[in-house]
Formats: C-alpha cells, structure tokens, sequence
C-alpha cells in the first residue's frame, strides 16, 4: 500500500518544496527529529541533482505500509542526459560541477534502501527509501 | 531575502534564522565579505540555531564563505549547530575540518577573542 504526492522541480524554489513536502510527511509518520533531517537532506539533494543536471523532473514521496512497516520512500525521475558510469558518481567526492561529490553517495548512507537506475539517453530513476523503527 | 549582519565591537554576528534556498545564501557569502571589508572587522560569529538541515550545497557554501573570510584575515566561528544536523553531515561525509566551532553564540564569541589573543 501507498499514497504518493509529488512536486516538479524546475527551479531552485521546487527544492525548497519538495523538502518540505518530505518533511511534512516524514513528521506525519512518526519519524523522529534526526530521522526528519536525514529525509530532507536526501530529498534536497536529489532535487538539486535533477535541477542541475537534468534541467527537470519529479520528486514524489510515497508512504509506504508493508506487512505493518512504516517507511518513507522518495522517488526522483528525470528525462535528463542519464549517467553513463554510476559506479563512478556514487564515490565521494565525484563532481562534474565542481560540487563537493557528497550528495549520491551521502544520500546511500542516509536512506535505509538505494536503488539508481540511468543510462545516457535515457534519463535517470532514483528511488531511496527509509523505513520507521 | 537578506540574511542581517550585525556588529558588535570588533566582531560581525550572524544568526540564521530560517531555512536557506540556494539564493539567500549565495546572496550571504557576497553580503558578509563586503561587509568584513566596510567594517574591518577582525572575527565573525554564524550561528545555525535555528537550522534543522543542511545539505551539501549549503555546506559548500558556508565552507567557502569562511575560507573566503580567512583569506581576507578574519577568524570565523559556526555556533549552534543542532544534534541533527551533525549527524547528518558526517553522514554526507561532510565533516567541516578546521572549522572553528561552538556549542552556542556565548561560547563562540568567548572563543573568537581567545582566537584573536585578547
Ligand atoms: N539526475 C542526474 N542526471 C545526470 N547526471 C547526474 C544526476 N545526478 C547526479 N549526476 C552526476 O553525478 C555526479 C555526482 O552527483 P553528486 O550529487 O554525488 O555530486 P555533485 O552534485 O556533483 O556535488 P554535491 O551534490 O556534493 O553538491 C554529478 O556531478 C553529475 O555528473
Ligand atoms: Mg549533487
């Protein structure tokens, strides 16, 4: 079972919403304040990803309640250029823009599930789930 | 919306108050070295408080804003930063090395004039 809701990022203002969509949720939940921090930064940083690379895509948050466990999962699409060598751009440190390199690997570590799916051509699906403990 | 920069004696004080988007705190980094330059001021004080996350880009930022500040030859200390938002930025792998640091604004500024040597 989920419910999903989602927000189109085009410019920077759609990250400021798409966190707070996630937070609002994650709060809704139960997930607690450290939970609530790990959530909005994972979302903030897939939603700048799509806003820099891609130009435009969806962030969409879906509560999830499997066999009694509850979890949140962010979904962000994009149609954009894909990525070619994902082993490549989950390193730290890995930048095409100059950017730190920490958000796809950093967003691994926050989440509780990591799924990439991407190929050059054909835009990129990222799904990152955290479930309620 | 401008992030307020307020001068006490010798030092600048900053208290972010709200959630940053990408251009209030770009606007911030241009805003706090002008006003170093303005005020000769010789330390600044950034207290996070009120800040519940910080991503990868705003860590970008606030490093390069402070090594910016250290090449103009000012000392700069975060303060406030809540439990939270130290988890999550290790997490990130972000750990913010040779940042000055302290618990809150009172210990920042009693850091800074330890800093400073006076
Ligand atoms: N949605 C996407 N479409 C195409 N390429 C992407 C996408 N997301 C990430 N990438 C590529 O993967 C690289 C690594 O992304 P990651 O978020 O880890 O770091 P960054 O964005 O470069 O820097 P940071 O997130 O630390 O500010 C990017 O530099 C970019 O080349
Ligand atoms: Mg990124």
């Amino acid at each position: 079972m989920s419910i999903q809701s989602c927000v189109t990022i085009i410019n920077e203002w759609d990250i400021v919403a798409a966190r707070q969509l996630g937070r609002n949720v994650a709060k809704e939940l139960g997930f607690g304040i450290v939970d609530q921090a790990r959530i909005t930064t994972a979302i903030s940083e897939l939603a700048r990803n799509i806003f820099l690379y891609a130009g435009k895509g969806q962030i969409c948050i879906d509560k999830l309640n499997e066999g009694g466990k509850v979890g949140l999962a962010i979904n962000a699409t994009d149609n954009g250029p894909g990525i070619s060598d994902i082993r490549q751009v989950m390193e730290d440190g890995f930048s095409t823009s100059g950017g730190l390199g920490a958000g796809l690997p950093g967003v691994k570590r926050l989440m509780d599930q990591f799924d990439i799916e991407s190929s050059p051509g054909d835009g990129t699906k990222i799904k990152a789930t955290k479930w309620l403990r | 919306m401008r992030i307020p920069i307020l001068k006490l004696y010798n030092c600048l004080l900053v208290s972010i108050q709200w959630e940053l988007d990408d251009q209030t705190a770009l606007q911030f980094q241009e805003d706090l070295l002008h006003k170093i330059h303005e005020t000769g001021a010789n330390g600044v004080v950034i207290d996070l408080t009120s800040i519940d996350f910080i991503d990868s880009f705003i860590a970008k930022v606030l490093g390069d804003v402070i090594n910016m500040s250290n090449l103009m030859g000012v000392k700069v200390v975060i303060t406030g930063i809540q439990p939270a938002v130290a988890i999550t930025l290790i997490e990130l792998g972000i750990g913010l090395d040779n940042v000055l640091t302290a618990l809150d604004l009172e210990k920042g500024l009693e850091k800074l004039q330890q800093e400073l040597g006076e």
